[in-house]
């Protein structure tokens, strides 16, 4: 990983790092996770983070100018993978997070159904929808700089990543 | 009339992928789709060809809120197939974790969903960090509380999301049954917050009263989500047995998730914990009925956030029925029963965060899954979503589109739906024509 283009996101240094929760395929069990993690830390970590993009909280959402995307869920689609290539676009840095977005599994399950397993309901699904013929893990779609893995994923491993980046953006 | 597209890329705080059209020509609400856009896993159909006794902590991971709920529910499932009976302890050992799963579940809804909208902020993020700021005090009671829950399922079952220590027939590992004079204390000292969070979604006056029938679980000696028959509006008992064929399966073009409505009558039917306080509030624990008194008094009810009030008071039901498990166990070393595999179909009903949840599993003789199905709360809502929505704005297409689109925001997060069981985002297309 480099150091923090100026290009995207204006000077190293920040006051708080900006940072976006995305979620795709999974059970969003890394999602549960952090909201109970804001327990212990939600008044650190508005004075060290800004949330710019977490629909799991908040209305107002943008995906302008983020420091760090942390992205949960494996792919399912076209309209995903371009919904996770414009969060590449918007993120100097992305971390994929949790089990289904560095793995791909169990999200990827599906993929190695049988035709005998796949019936007239799922297969109406497959067909209705713009299901992709596979599930894939982030990575497969878009550069990812860090992962933070587990089902869901490790508190511990999510702290030191965070720390990781308010380090690199020089963020007291 | 000109036409008039509005279009609301986000609308939050639900949990999963959702979506709402509406089209509006004159006076008349032409078109409403509420849409249920996540990707379907199938992992009922991956449980498939697996040991029995692998499956319930596979289909966990069918929710991260209530992964305990579809963790208990594959268990009783899969129980119920090889006919074993759990231990005594065992029972109340699932019923004190599923204290902590509810606690902290509808804590997060409550406080960190809802909250924002009585409050009339963005997101919990906005609420000042200063004593005298309005919810400042509730959303500090609203991490004790999550805490608690949280702290009390990794206590009895190793974890709050894919908990390890439960298995079928009993339990791998005893719970650390040493934090349980801790948890006892603030059990007790939690209730004075949990019942200001009562009174808050008390005196919110939001209302969208439509008549609506209800659909839960109900146990005559006390207010349980595990134990029970299910029972409509009518007092009538619907058996497991009879369950699937009581409900008609609707696939719906514009949505990622089947509906349900009553196959009799065709008519739409609402789960969650305001069906469970409109059936269940006079079996409510005695101190919770004694000390949150004038809000369970608003039951029954069919204004549909209601469901707060009703998920608050739940909270305090748990909190209460906890302290008297935690007095009354003690816990001694027990093995899972684990009888040789049988050929057999089993079913489990259980009361989900949500609401009503059905699990079935067919079992070989060599103990292996062969076929799998699950019935979700929030797939048995949508029909009854959609049609709240519609009557909501028929009635009200005189306010402004973001006063509309402020309320269809607020009328879904009242179900607290779990679409694939977390969150993303709600994306609302509004014609006027």
């Amino acid at each position: 990983m480099g150091q923090p283009s100026h290009e995207a996101g204006g000077e190293g240094r920040r006051e708080r790092l900006v940072v976006g929760w995305f979620s795709f395929t999974c059970c969003e069990d890394s999602t549960i996770l952090l909201t109970e993690m804001l327990n212990d830390h939600l008044e650190g970590w508005l004075r060290v983070v800004e949330f710019r993009h977490m629909k799991s909280l908040k209305t107002n959402n943008s995906l302008e100018g983020l420091d760090v995307a942390f992205v949960e869920g494996a792919i399912s689609s076209d309209s995903q993978a371009a919904e996770a290539r414009k969060i590449r676009e918007s993120a100097e840095h992305v971390v994929a997070v949790g089990a289904c977005a560095c793995t791909g599994k169990p999200s990827t399950s599906r993929n190695q159904f049988e035709d005998e397993q796949i019936d007239e309901r799922i297969r109406w699904y497959l067909e209705h929808f713009d299901y992709g013929v596979n599930v894939v893990p982030l990575d497969e779609v878009i550069r990812v700089d860090d992962m933070v893995r587990g089902c869901p994923m490790k508190a511990q491993a999510f702290l030191q990543t965070l720390e990781k980046y308010l380090k690199l953006y020089e963020v007291a | 009339m000109a036409a008039r597209n509005i279009v609301i890329e986000t609308i939050s705080k639900i949990e999963g992928n959702a979506g709402l059209e509406v089209v509006v020509e004159g006076e008349a609400v032409k078109d409403l789709r509420f849409k249920i856009t996540d990707y379907r896993r199938f992992l009922t159909v991956a449980a498939r060809g697996k040991r029995m006794n692998a499956v319930p902590s596979f289909l966990s991971r069918i929710c991260g809120t209530c992964s305990v709920a579809h963790l208990f529910a594959s268990l009783m499932a899969i129980e119920n197939s090889q006919g074993i009976e759990v231990t005594e302890q065992t029972k109340a050992l699932r019923r004190l974790a599923y204290d902590g799963l509810m606690i902290r579940d509808h804590a997060l809804h409550l406080y960190f969903f809802v909250l924002p909208d009585v409050l009339g902020v963005d997101s919990i993020f906005d609420i000042p960090d200063d004593p005298d700021a309005p919810g400042h005090a509730l959303l500090r009671d609203s991490f004790d509380i999550k805490r608690l829950g949280t702290d009390i399922s990794n206590a009895t079952v190793g974890a709050a999301i894919h908990a390890p220590y439960p298995t079928v027939g009993g339990f791998l590992k005893p719970p650390d049954h040493a934090k349980f004079p801790e948890l006892l204390g603030r059990l007790e000292a939690v209730r004075p917050q949990v019942l200001r969070g009562i009174e808050a979604f008390l005196e919110w006056d939001a209302s969208l009263v439509r008549n609506s029938d209800y659909l839960c679980l109900r146990n005559e000696e006390r207010f349980d989500f595990l134990d029970g028959d299910v029972t409509d509006s009518n007092g009538e008992r619907i058996s497991e047995e009879r369950f699937k064929e009581y409900l008609q399966y609707v696939q719906i073009p514009h949505s990622h998730a089947e509906g349900y409505r009553f196959s009799g009558t065709e008519e739409d039917y609402l789960v969650g914990a305001l069906a469970r306080l409109n059936l269940n509030h006079d079996v409510l624990h005695p101190r919770t009925r004694a000390d949150a008194a004038d809000a369970v008094s608003v039951f029954p009810s069919d204004n549909v956030y209601h469901n707060n009030l009703a998920q608050a008071i739940e909270i305090l039901q748990c909190v209460d029925d906890a302290i008297d498990i935690l007095n009354d166990l003690r816990v001694s070393e027990e093995k899972p029963a684990r009888p040789d595999p049988r050929a057999r179909m089993g079913a489990s009903l259980i009361e989900a965060p949500r609401g009503l949840l059905y699990h079935s599993a067919t079992v070989s003789a060599e103990g292996i899954v062969e076929g799998y199905d699950v019935v979700v709360p929030t797939a048995q809502n949508q029909i009854n979503i959609e049609n709240d929505l519609r009557y909501h704005f028929e009635q009200n297409l005189d306010k402004d589109d973001e006063s509309l689109r402020l309320d269809a925001e607020g009328i879904i997060r009242a179900y607290d739906p779990c679409m694939s069981c977390a969150t993303n985002f709600l994306k609302m297309e509004m014609t006027r024509r």
